[in-house]
């Protein structure tokens, strides 16, 4: 480990899991934790269990604002587990002069989205810091789900899956860097954000046999593939020209020289399906409004134990790696 | 319909296209009497052979060698400890583009020193630095400027601007390299017992867009070593190695452009004579990996002095010369005399996370690129 903490740190790549595996799970190991699912499943395999704090330069962007993103965010967590979101907390921590009006935009985002997914806010906590201390403000949100369908779980992916999306991806990430300071770039795009339940619940309510799901979120669809080739002990195939990828996202990863696939999402998830019941899935989730481009992006092998392969459609091979650093535009 | 920007790539990553180039190379390559190797002077093109898989594509009759042509991998330790000394001082904001901010110095990299509270930035384009200087009237900014003849117009039309505006607030500390230098010295460091082998030469062609295509004349007709200079997708790679290969056969040996829809001969006049303006060649620029090579540095006219942040603050800046790591073979991998595979440390001490050598610090680096896309042939 580096002797500072440097933003990398945070990037869900692999400097974050090193943070994460290094410092976190070495003192808090159990083996609910050890599972690394993306909601924690406890009281015997009935309830869902996950945290996620947000900060996000600018607060509010094109597509969504910090505030449905931290309800979207714990209540994907939950969702990708199978579970249908239920009770929250929202603790946050604002920087003294911050507009109320702003505030309370936030928040009404939040209860917007709350009602999407059918949960409540239970619980809070407000703390003002003194102007410096956070940039503005952060949010933490903690929610609790009731299991619908039990199971699911990124360690047991096999060759008996196929690998899906549910739509095109990196919006979110391009979004957000087009909008930072210091981009002067202009776009349409939308980021992505949006809750996953009502695409999982339908699902679920087609009896698909889901293996597995993962909202790709930091580190984007790249992240999520490797993460579970190394969970399940499999190798996952990926044809490069079956991934999903908008004209404006493409162009935006041209100029700056960024991969879609580590592009950050707010409501992109991957999930690992018995392979009769894949097509069929697609077709369900392209009945959503955003999911017109699901579609099977791969398979699972173990030509490459624990490696994502990309494979182009001229015939060659390369690996899809986990991605590092922080996410820079190219140079020239 | 007009012209998207997907119209500029697509069909230069077609899967056909590419299959069909590479049925016509290993076609043609049976005809080669030595096997050949090919330098590919820039990282663009590295990067896209590893990425896009290239070698898998060709006979074992051709080989690339990857060249120096990165302006990351290339910035050695004494210049990145420069700007890391100028980022702590007092009211400066220091800015740089890209990857630049990754590169560990003997302190650190200067995100180590944003950690620990510097203001160091990056932008997409120099010309970002203007709005900073005028947020931050009662800050300076300093722009380390690196790159090769790509960018360096860039940082000329900073300047002229910041003159022409009277902007009182930006400094410049340049890093500015020129390929043609470093390619004459590649080919002159091959001695008897250490060849380097290159062949040929695919030509970087962004560099060529501001610089002609004229520039590596010199090295079919002094050299005997072909040039094509190539685009950086997939099928521009391709085009050009047969173009290569067609040259041996042939018994051709010559200068061509396969980047045709940008690269002329003369490259861009304005862009030429505004850097000619502001810039002169320094009589020597220390490259990572490959030591001093003469002429093959810019620093700025003496008339521009008082905006060369190298000689404002030339009494904080550190001089002492910093060796590579003894185990680091960068500068052989550079000089086409070995592979990232061969080195001991690669993948394993050495790592993109925790970069040892030049080349495994920018994706453009033959390490790096050789970690991140494997080798699955």
């Amino acid at each position: 480990m580096n002797k500072n903490i440097s933003l990398a740190c945070g990037n869900g790549g692999e400097e974050n899991n090193e943070l994460t595996s290094k410092v976190f799970y070495k003192a808090f190991k159990n083996e609910i934790l050890q599972r690394n699912e993306d909601a924690a499943i406890i009281h015997n395999g009935e309830l869902a269990f996950s945290t996620d704090s947000f900060t996000v330069s600018p607060l509010f962007f094109s597509g969504a604002d910090i505030g449905k993103l931290a309800i979207c965010g714990t209540c994907n967590d939950l969702a990708m587990m199978g579970a249908q979101p239920k009770y929250l907390t929202c603790s946050v921590i604002i920087e003294e002069g911050f507009e109320t009006s702003k505030l309370e935009k936030i928040v009404q985002s939040m209860k917007k989205e709350l009602e999407v997914n059918g949960a409540i806010v239970v619980s809070g906590d407000t703390k003002v810091v003194p102007r410096g201390s956070v940039d503005k403000i952060f949010i933490n949100t903690t929610g609790v789900g009731e299991v619908l369908k039990h199971g699911i779980s990124s360690n047991n992916i096999t060759e008996d899956d196929l690998i899906v999306v549910n739509r095109d991806i990196g919006c979110h990430g391009a979004t957000i860097f087009v909008a930072r300071e210091g981009i002067e770039m202009s776009s349409a795009l939308e980021s992505d954000c949006e809750s996953l339940f009502p695409q999982v619940k339908a699902l679920i309510d087609a009896d698909i046999k889901i293996t597995a799901m993962r909202d790709a979120t930091r580190g984007g669809v790249s992240a999520v593939l490797n993460e579970w080739a190394k969970q399940s002990n499999i190798c996952i195939e990926v044809d490069e020209d079956k991934i999903p990828v908008s004209d404006e996202v493409s162009g935006i990863c041209e100029i700056l020289g960024f991969e879609a696939s580590t592009l950050a999402n707010e409501g992109t998830f991957v999930l690992a399906i018995k392979k009769e019941d894949a097509d069929k899935a697609v077709e369900i989730l392209k009945t959503f409004a955003n999911g017109s481009r699901a579609t099977i992006i791969g398979k699972v092998t173990n030509i490459h134990l624990q490696k994502v392969i990309l494979n182009s459609t001229w015939g060659t091979k390369r690996f899809l790696d986990t991605p590092s650093g922080e996410l820079l535009p190219r140079i020239c | 319909m007009g012209l998207e920007l997907k119209n500029l790539y697509d069909n230069f990553r077609d899967g056909d296209t590419i299959k069909a180039y590479a049925k016509i190379i290993k076609e043609d390559a049976k005809k080669l009497k030595n096997p050949i190797n090919i330098m590919e002077v820039c990282g663009g093109h590295t990067h896209t052979i590893m990425k896009y898989g290239i070698p898998q594509l060709l006979p074992q009759n051709i080989k690339f060698i990857h060249g120096p042509g990165c302006p990351v991998c290339i910035m050695p330790k004494e210049r990145i400890d420069h700007a890391y000394v100028l980022s702590m001082q007092e009211n400066v904001i220091l800015v740089t583009l890209g990857d630049m901010i990754k590169v560990p110095g003997s302190n650190g990299s200067l995100q180590d020193a944003r950690a620990k509270g510097a203001d160091v930035r990056f932008v997409y384009s120099p010309m970002d630095c203007i709005k900073i200087a005028n947020d931050n009237p009662d800050k300076t900014v300093i722009f380390f400027a690196i790159g090769f003849e790509t960018t360096t117009p860039m940082t000329a039309v900073l300047l002229d601007t910041v003159i022409k505006k009277g902007i009182s607030n930006i400094l410049f500390h340049i890093n500015h390299v020129t390929v043609p230098e470093a390619m004459r010295a590649l080919i002159d460091s091959g001695d008897d017992n250490a060849k380097n082998n290159i062949d040929a030469f695919l030509g970087p062609s962004h560099v060529s867009v501001i610089s002609g295509s004229k520039i590596y004349e010199e090295f079919p007709r002094d050299y005997n070593i072909p040039v094509v200079v190539a685009g950086f997708e997939p099928v521009d790679v391709m085009q050009s190695i047969s173009m290569l290969v067609k040259q041996f056969i042939q018994n051709r040996c010559e200068l061509e452009v396969e980047y045709k829809r940008l690269v002329n001969y003369d490259g861009n006049i304005k862009a030429q004579d505004l850097v000619q303006m502001y810039f002169q060649k320094a009589s020597a620029f220390k490259w990572r990996g490959l030591g001093n090579i003469a002429n093959s540095g810019l620093k700025l006219r003496n008339e521009y002095k008082e905006y060369d942040a190298e000689s404002i603050f030339k009494n904080v800046l550190p001089l002492e010369e910093i060796q590579d790591h003894k185990l680091c073979i960068c500068g052989d991998i550079l000089r086409g005399m070995a592979t990232p595979l061969e080195c001991t440390i690669f993948g394993t001490a050495c790592k993109p996370t925790s970069p040892i050598g030049s080349c495994m610090v920018s994706s453009e680096g033959a390490c790096a690129a050789y970690y991140k896309y494997g080798n699955l042939i």
